[in-house]
């Protein structure tokens, strides 16, 4: 009998977790192939954990509110992007410049997200490809506002920042004013040797801003406005009829995680030191959804855990593929392509495996409360 | 006149204004300098060239399986029959039949599977069915490069290995549609080849949705309760319906290839089911419902502003922001029609 249960629970744990456990037998099998030092690797991993975990914790209070994976926050993302834009125009330098940048970029999340959470509502049911579409949509009219309206309409006239034709903004910016500099504020060399070459770079800076936040979110769980979404996410109609105002809440689910996406690319770009003006933003929403998936959250589910675990099993994989693929065929261009693949393949699975639990879920508790129901009858 | 309200109403405020834009688009073009029937001839060339993939929402809106965001696996079944259609080195028309004929059962088999997994996730089709698609693009990049094809036409020159990115039609089924029954007086010329190509497939599928497999379909889709109490099998005809957006994705896609003049392999194909699922809202569709007559009015509308835009602006203001204005049009006619309350139950 005892045995039974525990093979029962092995599976269920497996089928749980079939993601990470992907993701770990892939890394584990492109590691000695790749043939890179444990030590590079660890320096890599805590620059990507610093660069995106504030990013991917954005995701996590629409999880929460029921609301699906927020493909939305690439509004956020935006909104950053636009700060940092002004304050390279400017060239306010260093942490001021990065705070000016999160101050500008406050309201234009807020006025984002707010939108966003209102075609929400109106799209119950579907979020997801909702908000999907929201960012192609808005994609187009920051193209709009970025390359046509910046110079004539938004007055910005810095020859770093604007093309040479007069109007719009440069494809790449190099954002030498704030480069790395919540990183090199306050961070610890471990393993180097005598010149300072090599070793591992902590940040000490970023890693309380991150800290902050994670903090922040678990206290927001336990205020009332975190009950609420959780009530929310839980069940719209009894939640309404508990007098929580559904659509509101949602709403602001939504602004939240933009604003904190808005700051997350602030960081993020800082750490980088070079803006992607037309690409960035779209490609930070598909890895940070990938790699909080890979963390073994589902679109109902997620923790702070799942977060980290997630950022390291995705990046490592992204630092592995393209060398393994080098090494193995001789193309790096194969394991370029195979991230690509394996960054939409991760979404799909996750989100084919969730749909599957849930309707199983849902059968079994249909089931137990037709067995309860005949028995009682019996009775 | 409170008939003439209620049209409108049907009609819908954002097509109402997109068909505006469109004939003043028209208006505006003498003034400058454009000469409206090569634009016209331009506008008929594009229609038929992107009919047969719009045409490809028909069924699985029809059976309730949404917007088929995954419009790429038919796209990449289409890219496998004209690759090995080439491959044989048969020149000419026949090219075009045997690129058809190699695509079919990649589109099968494909749809067949990609039915399975929607009828598993009810509900929430759209979502993966976007994914699915981009997965299968970004699957097949890696095939391209390491499946053994030698055509000299296609493959790279200076390591011999991995197709290009893009590929020349020229010789093969280059213009086969465009080039039959084709008309022109002045600078204004019409294609009946590609249209009556079109009418061809969209009078197969409007004949199957008056069969009874098709209106079997067609009561899946509007009330599945209802279906399942009068005996239909459900999944089978959800899968069946997905099988012929496919085969018709991988149809469409030839059909543009012979009108555009090249194959375009990768990333190409990820984010082509956006326009024709936007052309079809924008032809009167909804999540949950369309006819053969959206596909003809919103392809030629979307195909329009797509042509139209950038010849008008460009002379006129001398920028070109119309592929930002197609973005912003594009996806906020999917946006709206996805936040209409008819299909809030889906």
């Amino acid at each position: 009998m005892k045995r039974e249960i525990n093979s029962k629970d092995v599976r269920n744990f497996l089928s749980n977790n079939i993601v990470p456990i992907i993701f770990i037998v892939l890394c584990a099998a492109c590691f000695p192939v790749a043939g890179y030092s444990p030590e590079y690797l660890a320096d890599q991993i805590i620059t990507r954990i610093m660069r995106n975990s504030f990013l991917v914790l954005s995701l996590l209070i629409p999880i929460m509110a029921g609301m699906g994976l927020n493909f939305g926050m690439t509004l956020g993302a935006m909104a950053g992007q636009i700060g940092i834009i002004f304050i390279t125009a400017w060239n306010v330098v260093g942490i001021p410049g990065l705070l000016l940048a999160a101050i500008i970029a406050t309201p234009i999340a807020v006025l984002l997200g707010w939108f966003c959470g209102k075609m929400l509502n109106m799209a119950r049911g579907r979020e997801m490809i909702t908000s999907y579409m929201i960012s192609f949509f808005m994609n187009g009219v920051y193209q709009l506002v970025v390359l046509y309206g910046m110079g004539p309409v938004i007055p910005i006239h810095s020859d770093q920042v604007i093309l040479p034709r007069g109007y719009g903004v440069r494809n790449t910016i190099d954002l030498l004013n704030v480069r790395k500099s919540i990183d090199n504020f306050w961070s610890i060399k471990l393993f180097a040797d005598e010149n300072g070459v090599g070793g591992i770079n902590i940040p000490i800076l970023t890693i309380i801003l991150i800290a902050l936040l994670c903090v922040v979110i678990i206290w927001f769980r336990k205020t009332k406005i975190g009950q609420d979404m959780r009530a929310v996410g839980q069940d719209m109609e009894v939640a309404r009829e508990a007098g929580i105002k559904v659509e509101r809440t949602r709403v602001l689910a939504i602004v939240i995680s933009t604003v904190f996406a808005a700051y997350g690319m602030v960081i993020y770009l800082s750490n980088m030191g070079t803006l992607n003006t037309y690409n960035s933003h779209s490609q930070i929403g598909m890895f940070s959804i990938a790699a909080l998936l890979v963390g073994g959250a589902s679109v109902s589910k997620a923790s702070i855990k799942n977060v980290f675990l997630g950022i390291v099993l995705f990046h490592l994989m992204f630092i592995l593929t393209p060398q393994a693929g080098k090494n193995l065929i001789g193309q790096a261009q194969i394991g370029e392509f195979f991230r690509v693949f394996v960054s939409y393949g991760v979404i799909t699975l996750a989100l084919v495996l969730y749909e599957i639990r849930t309707r199983r879920e849902k059968a079994e508790s249909a089931k137990t409360l037709a067995l309860s129901q005949m028995q009682e009858a019996q009775a | 006149m409170e008939k003439a309200v209620s049209l409108l109403k049907s009609f819908g405020l954002p097509r109402l204004i997109i068909t505006g834009f469109l004939l003043a688009l028209f208006v505006i073009a003498p003034f400058a300098d454009i000469n409206v029937g090569a634009s016209l001839s331009d506008v008929l060339g594009r229609f038929g060239q992107n009919a047969i993939m719009v045409l490809a929402m028909v069924p699985m809106i029809h059976s309730g399986c949404g917007l088929n965001f995954g419009l790429p696996l038919g796209i990449i079944s289409g890219l496998l029959g004209a690759t090995m259609a080439i491959e044989t080195g048969i020149q000419g028309p026949v090219s075009f039949l045997l690129a058809i004929l190699y695509s079919t059962p990649f589109a099968i088999i494909f749809g067949w599977g990609y039915g399975k997994l929607l009828n598993r996730v009810k509900g929430s089709e759209m979502m993966i069915a976007t994914y699915v698609g981009f997965s299968s693009v970004a699957f097949m990049s890696i095939m391209w490069l390491i499946l053994p094809y030698k055509s000299p036409t296609m493959v790279w020159g200076y390591t011999g290995q991995g197709l290009r990115t893009t590929i020349s039609t020229e010789g093969f089924y280059y213009h086969v549609l465009r080039d039959t029954l084709s008309l022109s007086i002045g600078s204004f010329s019409i294609s009946f080849g590609e249209i009556i190509f079109f009418a061809l497939f969209a009078f197969i599928i409007w004949a199957f949705l008056h069969t009874k497999t098709g209106t079997a379909m067609t009561a899946v889709g509007s009330n599945a309760v209802f279906a399942r109490a009068s005996g239909i099998n459900i999944d089978k005809q959800r899968t069946l319906s997905v099988i012929m957006s496919t085969w018709l994705g991988a149809l469409g896609i030839l059909c543009y290839q012979q009108g555009y003049g090249f194959i375009q392999l990768y990333q190409g194909p990820m984010y082509m089911a956006m326009p024709a699922v936007s052309a079809i809202l924008i032809g009167g569709a909804s999540v949950n419902k369309a006819t053969i007559t959206n596909v003809i009015i919103g392809t030629i509308l979307y195909q329009g502003i797509v042509s139209m835009t950038p010849s008008v602006m460009n002379n006129l203001i001398h920028t070109d922001m119309s592929e930002v204005l197609r973005i912003i049009v594009s996806n906020g006619m999917i946006l709206y029609a996805l936040t209409r309350k008819s299909g809030a139950s889906r």
